[in-house]
């Protein structure tokens, strides 16, 4: 216990946001395991486990490094698409299940890198608006070529043609088609490795945080110029949150391309990348833990109103509403703060 | 005051390896602008600003408001790139380099509008500061190897020592915002300072400061010179504080160099004393 | 050379409707500093109100389109009013979160009031097609309105700005909000008119991209609404001109791009275009560039 209190504060919360994650976890198997959970609630495990990672990864390019970037979820579709192709490609010669999404999830996640190099390269000399701007447009130009892309697999290996739909293959199966995106894809996601997923990126994330190269990344964030006189190579960091966050997002876009046997490209547009940011500024901006509850509940939510079928996003939407005016709007600030006497304090110090 | 900060506690703020001896004649002299100048538009915002700084002297910028001095800041650490002639930083031509790449070749500064990392505790600005001095590469930050443990304590300890000059050891946690006004810059310059610069521009260092922090402060610049052996050049409108520790004034107008010397030179010399109050009026009469 | 003049005109018509919503998109972010992502449902709200005046009340063309400016009007003052002005002081991603609710909110509003269903919306046109060259050209009513439109519109803003009162208490305050207020201008009314200026422009162009596509849903504003945000950018956000030559320069590449590359990537090839202008020129084509001072 004195151990614990000896750490310094945000050694303690990232713990506490790791055993969060644990207990979570275990507590969800267990009431699987009772048979306790519903099935559309069994339906959503993999995809909020896709959500938060992609929160937190987004979170390391908003929160921490201070880019608004509005086309986090193309990254999410590069590492989707090529995450079911290697998946697919395999499927004749490796056996396993779980070592396939792995190899998935790592080819995913190596090109969804790749991708975030090519786009942050330009993109970065950009500020503030202009940054959001373009990166939305990105985000809307990977969208639009995966929709231009048909991919099959025979026995003669991988077939691939743009904007065309013919592929050539006589007994082969198709894996991508087009507008309509990924299809007949065998479903190998899981909960677990949606777990496992979580735990990674929680461990790169929080600890690129907290180094050195993280010191440089929230400098840069908080102050360009200064950060530069003090001999940072600025595009130097900036890419590298950018393109890490690219590659978490890469991966969680395998493991959730593999939860579906078929996904249309735009489920991956900018309604998609607003969705997370949304996730992230609700759970704070450079609050991982926060991050995770936010997705979480969120993704959940509109789910579990389904009783209200009409009027759910209708009520999510005015609740989005309200929980930004309640949390940023001085006044309401301060009655709330009279309301609730606990909140004087973080008020005061905020 | 200062005095004592140096005396407390176990630390001792003299760097770990300094080696520069006193103004060596056989070496190049830190800085040597020759010739440099800007045009913003059609202004010529400097122009024909010529200087040599010696390796451990106290230089002082002094000039009436609009003369161009911040803009010789910017231009000798590139943040704006300049229009003619040539910046020597240690005898090395900086011609073409970047704003962060001057500041690994030694120079250091500060800012006339507080420019900290605001979010950020005390001690890692301290650490940013320390970006290039200790490192390790990402993946070892990441997946901390033991590169990363033990650079991450040399810079801790390295931050407290380089706090401890101006005996703000145990502000450490704080966030930087949350600091007073006097406090946020001395910040800056131990930041600056741990860049491990051989020259420390500051750019109005007593700004809003009252007398005595000023006269604290002297002593530290003072002091800061003597333990790190580096050059210092400094923007300052307190003629107190100019006069008492420069050793070379340089009296800038309208972008042009009026003046160069000692502090008495400086302050008899009547083409500075013009620019500052303007033409006497029996001047006026006989013009 | 006939493909080409016809595309050069739908290109242009198109642009048209981008260039109005653009103006009123570079208005609001002149003025409040924010990406308003509402925006582009205002153009749907006004697009269903028009529709319904003309098929359940049976009113005449110019009077739906009348009744669709003043509804977009008071629903960009109340939007401004309920959502964004609170946050005023606040930091601009809590705003645009806010705009984002705002858009959720509209766009299911409208699919509980209107439902999802895709309604034939009937051009509010009823000038006769121009047939030029002996009929290889045809030049659609609904091209001339919108095109004509644009100009009047572009021509009276620009009077606006320069001229009234109005307009420069507008120009005042999106250079500096509290010095304006130190000079005695109402900073809240003047947003509010924006905003309301910003929204009938928006209402214009739900009409106007309605009667050439005719098809309604509750997203129909979505897409414009970035395509346009994406003009204001490209043209130099803030800058009315540049809002126009924006616009019309992004609809010209559009038709261009689906009719000789590909209709598939004609969206990717103007966002592409977009990119390659902002990295050139990081203000867009007629903003003004403002480093930060040091």
């Amino acid at each position: 216990m004195n151990k614990l209190k000896s750490m310094k504060k945000s050694t303690r919360k990232n713990l506490f946001t790791y055993l969060l994650v644990i207990i979570a976890y275990l507590l969800i198997q267990l009431l699987q395991g009772q048979g306790l959970l519903t099935r559309s609630l069994q339906g959503q495990l993999v995809p909020v486990c896709c959500y938060i990672v992609m929160a937190l990864s987004l979170n390391l390019v908003v929160g921490i490094s201070g880019e608004l970037s509005l086309g986090h979820a193309g990254f999410m579709s590069v590492g989707a698409f090529s995450g079911v192709v290697a998946a697919m490609a395999l499927r004749s010669s490796i056996a396993s299940p779980a070592l396939r999404l792995m190899i998935a999830i790592i080819v995913g996640a190596a090109l969804a890198a790749v991708a975030g190099f090519i786009v942050g390269v330009p993109v970065l000399r950009l500020q503030g608006d202009y940054l959001a701007i373009v990166t939305l447009a990105f985000g809307q130009i990977i969208v639009n070529i995966l929709q231009c892309v048909y991919m099959g697999v025979d026995a003669a290996g991988l077939h691939f043609r743009f904007d065309n739909a013919d592929l050539g293959m006589t007994d082969g199966t198709t894996i991508i088609s087009g507008p309509k995106g990924t299809v007949t894809v065998e479903k190998i996601s899981s909960f677990t490795a949606g777990f496992f997923l979580i735990l990674i990126t929680l461990f790169i994330v929080l600890n690129l945080v907290n180094s050195r190269s993280g010191r440089a990344i929230m400098a840069i964030r908080d102050n360009r110029i200064a950060a530069e006189s003090v001999g940072i190579n600025v595009t130097k960091y900036r890419l590298m949150a950018f393109v890490t966050a690219s590659a978490l997002a890469g991966a969680a876009g395998a493991l959730y391309g593999l939860n579906y046997s078929s996904i249309d490209p735009s489920k991956f547009d900018y309604n998609t990348s607003i969705l997370v940011l949304v996730f992230v500024v609700l759970g704070g901006l450079g609050n991982m833990w926060g991050s995770i509850i936010a997705a979480t509940f969120l993704t959940v939510l509109p789910e579990a109103m389904r009783g209200f079928e009409d009027y759910r996003m209708l009520v999510y939407a005015i609740v989005l509403i309200l929980v930004m005016l309640a949390t940023n709007n001085d006044q309401l600030k301060g009655l709330l703060s009279r309301m609730i006497p606990k909140r004087k304090e973080a008020v005061k110090h905020g | 005051m200062a005095e004592k900060s140096f005396q407390k506690g176990k630390m001792v703020p003299v760097p770990s390896h300094s080696i520069i001896p006193e103004r060596d004649l056989s070496e190049f002299p830190v800085l040597e602008c020759s010739h440099l100048g800007i045009d913003f538009g059609g202004l010529q915002a400097v122009n024909e600003f010529n200087i040599v700084i010696g390796r451990t002297e106290i230089a002082g910028l002094i000039g009436p408001n609009g003369a161009g001095k911040t803009t010789v800041f910017n231009l000798l650490t590139k943040v704006y790139h300049p229009t003619r002639g040539t910046i020597l930083l240690k005898g090395v031509d900086t011609a073409g380099k970047t704003t962060s790449q001057i500041n690994r070749m030694g120079i250091a500064r500060t800012f006339q509008n507080i420019r900290l990392f605001s979010n950020m505790s005390v001690e890692d600005n301290v650490k940013v500061g320390l970006h290039n001095q200790v490192c390790y590469s990402m993946p070892s930050g990441v997946l901390r190897l033991p590169s990363y443990w033990k650079k991450e304590k040399q810079a801790h300890e390295r931050a407290l020592e380089l706090l401890s000059i101006f005996d703000m050891q145990d502000l450490a946690n704080h966030q930087a915002a949350s600091l007073p006004y006097g406090a946020q810059r001395r910040l800056e310059i131990v930041r600056a300072l741990a860049t491990g610069p051989s020259l420390l521009l500051l750019d109005e260092p007593a700004a809003g400061m009252n007398p005595s922090e000023t006269a604290e402060l002297m002593e530290n610049i003072v002091k800061i010179r003597d333990t790190f052996h580096i050059a210092i050049m400094l923007i300052e409108h307190d003629m107190n504080l100019v006069m008492g520790i420069c050793e070379g004034i340089c009296v800038l107008n309208f972008g042009q160099i009026i003046a160069k010397g000692t502090a008495e030179e400086i302050q008899s010399n009547p083409t500075v004393i013009e620019a500052y109050l303007g033409k006497q009026q029996g001047g006026a009469q006989d013009a | 050379m006939m493909t080409f003049l016809g595309y050069l005109v739908s290109g242009i018509s198109l642009g048209s409707v981008y260039a109005i919503i653009a103006l009123g998109y570079t208005m609001v972010y002149g003025i409040a500093k924010m990406l308003n992502f509402a925006h582009g449902d205002v153009i749907m709200v006004g697009a269903y109100i028009s529709f319904c005046a003309t098929n359940y009340l049976s009113l005449p063309a110019w009077l739906s389109v009348l009744l669709a400016i003043i509804v977009c009007t008071v629903l960009g003052v109340v939007i401004e009013g309920l959502a964004y002005r609170p946050l005023r002081q606040a930091g601009s991603l809590a705003v645009l979160i806010t705009a984002i609710g705002v858009s959720y909110f509209l766009q299911n509003a409208a699919q509980l009031i209107w439902t999802s269903n895709t309604k034939i919306f009937t051009s509010i046109v009823s000038i006769p097609s121009l047939r030029l060259f002996g009929g290889q050209l045809t030049i659609t009513g609904e091209a001339i309105v919108t095109v004509l439109t644009c100009i009047l519109i572009m021509a009276g803003l620009t009077f606006f700005t320069g001229a009234t009162r109005m307009g420069k208490a507008m120009r005042a305050c999106s250079e500096d909000k509290g010095a304006a207020q130190l000079m005695g201008i109402n900073v809240n009314f003047t947003i509010s008119m924006t905003f309301a200026i910003g929204s009938a422009l928006a209402a214009v162009a739900g009409v106007l991209l309605c009667s050439s596509y005719n098809t309604l849903i509750p997203t129909t504003g979505a897409m414009p609404g970035i395509k346009a945000f994406t003009a204001a950018v490209f043209g130099g956000i803030g800058s009315i001109p540049g809002a126009l030559l924006g616009g019309i320069l992004l609809g010209i590449i559009e038709i261009f791009a689906s009719g000789y590359i590909s209709y598939q990537l004609s969206n990717a090839i103007v966002f592409a275009v977009l990119i390659i202008v902002l990295l050139v020129k990081p203000s867009g084509l007629l903003g003004k560039y403002t480093p930060e001072k040091v």
